[in-house]
């Protein structure tokens, strides 16, 4: 079997498709295709001690001196068993998790199974580091896999660290005063979503860059529970128990647009089939 | 930098300022308890980044009422030492009955470290001044630009960061004196893990209205059997 001599044209992006000719002949040979619906299943062994990775983070996002949001979400979706919290640039965090996902997704079809941590962190490390810094995006990364819970750090310039707790961003000595002086193995899932809960409102308050409320995200084989707003200890200050009531003017402005008619346009343009092509 | 002081009219001899630190410790910690004050601070002082110093004793009484504990620069808190000397002695001196308590030592410092500020010449200290006089216990701190105020709990250097926010946490009025030892050896552990610049041999002073005990120094016991840090790359061999 000779095979001609095929001009090698370098990829410009897109889908690659090299591989199909491949699969085309291992198919004829006889081979199963795999499906995106088959997944390992696992039995959890009921004599386990809980066995996960708990992440928590704070709501507020600064402008310099100013709060931008309030309420903003910091504990990003990487996979559905894996979530990855941010601190740095808002832009930089948001960007930078999102393509990763997407990376791990694609790669999910690819595989066939249920995405790793160290792939995740592979992904990040690498992108970070290719951009020396520049991406400001500190990120803590956490979850369940086939090989077990996994908790990792990354910092912007690419460097990584394994540890049983981490804390990033401008709240991560306070956070971490809490960790180290209360933090020991055998927590059960309770004692941990409370550990990290006192954690982060150490951060809220003796931080100034922290602030509003307390996000969780408990990660265990199998399933995850994202609890958004988990707890809320800076409420609003003064709230009127009277309730409050808006006077008729605001109610008469509200109807007008309500009952505004839409009159559609004539239709004017008309399509003319096979015309000239336009010059290039 | 050498400046022109404004008071040598004529004569142009320079005077040096402080720029930067060279031997320096770093954070101490005191907490207002039950019967009076307790401070705590470890033994070491660096040069730049080494650790040179090991027995360091960075917290003294002063006088028959106060302790004082500093971080930063050793030599200049030992100027202050000896301006507190000799304070106390002419107070002494005056053999009237009555003796300086924490609260005028606290201003003596103040007005020392902010004159000292106003000439750009400071003396690089942030300090921690406790004691007990006629049952009034005080705690009060000192930075090296004048900053001065009173609390139930104060801290310096890294100790602000990682202290704080569990004193603000873990402090109540009517500490007892074993509470109050397990509450600074819990801020003192976290800080020997998470600051560069601290050694594991820490003292610990207590003043009350009987007088002035600084303890002998030791070390606290450290935990680094944790299971993730056995086999870090356990799953990813190549990764750290």
């Amino acid at each position: 079997m000779s095979k001609g001599e095929v001009d090698y044209v370098p990829a410009r992006g897109g889908f690659s498709f090299d591989l199909c000719r491949r699969n085309e002949m291992l198919l004829n040979k006889g081979l199963k295709p795999s499906t995106g619906n088959e997944f390992n299943f696992w039995k959890i062994p009921s004599y386990c001690t809980w066995d996960g990775v708990i992440l928590g983070a704070d709501t507020r996002a600064t402008e310099g001196p100013i709060v931008a949001d309030k309420n903003c979400e910091k504990i990003h979706y990487m996979a559905p068993n894996i979530y990855c919290c941010g601190a740095g640039t808002a832009a930089d965090t948001e960007a930078v998790t999102d393509t990763i996902s997407s990376q791990l997704k694609l790669h999910r079809y690819h595989t066939a199974r249920e995405s790793r941590v160290v792939t995740a962190l592979t992904l990040l490390k690498s992108h970070l580091f290719r951009y020396q810094g520049h991406v400001s995006a500190a990120l803590v990364l956490g979850g369940v896999d086939v090989t077990g819970p996994h908790l990792h750090t990354i910092y912007p310039h690419g460097s990584t660290d394994s540890l049983p707790f981490a804390t990033m961003g401008s709240g991560s000595l306070a956070a971490m005063a809490v960790f180290e002086s209360k933090y020991h193995e055998g927590l059960s899932r309770d004692e941990g979503v409370k550990l990290v809960c006192e954690a982060i409102c150490s951060g809220i308050f003796n931080d100034l860059g922290s602030g509003s409320n307390v996000d969780i995200c408990v990660i265990t084989k199998g399933q995850k529970e994202y609890l958004r707003n988990h707890l809320l200890p800076n409420p609003r200050t003064y709230i009127s128990s009277k309730g409050y009531s808006f006077t008729k003017k605001t109610a008469v402005v509200v109807a007008e647009v309500l009952l505004t008619k839409i009159t559609p346009l004539k239709q004017l343009v008309e399509v003319i089939e096979g015309g000239e092509a336009m010059e290039e | 930098m050498k400046l022109l002081d404004s008071t040598d009219s004529g004569n142009s001899s320079s005077i040096e300022r402080t720029q930067y630190p060279y031997v320096t410790g770093t954070s101490v910690i005191g907490i207002k308890y039950k019967d009076g004050i307790l401070m705590a601070a470890d033994m070491g002082a660096s040069y730049g980044s080494t650790l040179r110093y090991k027995s360091v004793e960075r917290v003294k009484p002063v006088g028959k009422h106060s302790l004082i504990g500093a971080s930063g620069e050793i030599s200049d808190f030992q100027e202050i030492l000896r301006s507190l000397d000799e304070l106390i002695l002419y107070d002494n001196m005056w053999d009237d009955g009555n003796s300086l308590g924490p609260k005028e030592v606290h201003n003596y410092l103040t007005r020392m470290m902010y004159n000292r500020r106003n000439k750009f010449d400071p003396l690089w200290n942030s300090l921690v001044l406790g004691g007990v006089k006629n049952g009034q216990k005080y705690l009060g701190m000192v930075s090296m630009i004048g900053v001065h105020f009173e609390d139930n709990h104060v801290a310096t250097g890294f100790g602000n960061h990682l202290a704080r926010p569990i004193l603000r946490d873990e402090w109540h009025e009517n500490l007892t004196f074993e509470d109050g030892v397990k509450l600074l050896e819990k801020c003192m552990r976290v800080l020997l893990y998470r600051d560069r610049s601290a050694v594991n041999k820490l003292q610990i002073a207590k003043i009350t209205e009987e007088g002035v005990t600084v303890s002998q120094p030791y070390a606290l016991k450290t935990f680094w059997n944790f299971n993730a840090f056995q086999n870090p790359t356990a799953g990813a061999e190549g990764s750290w």
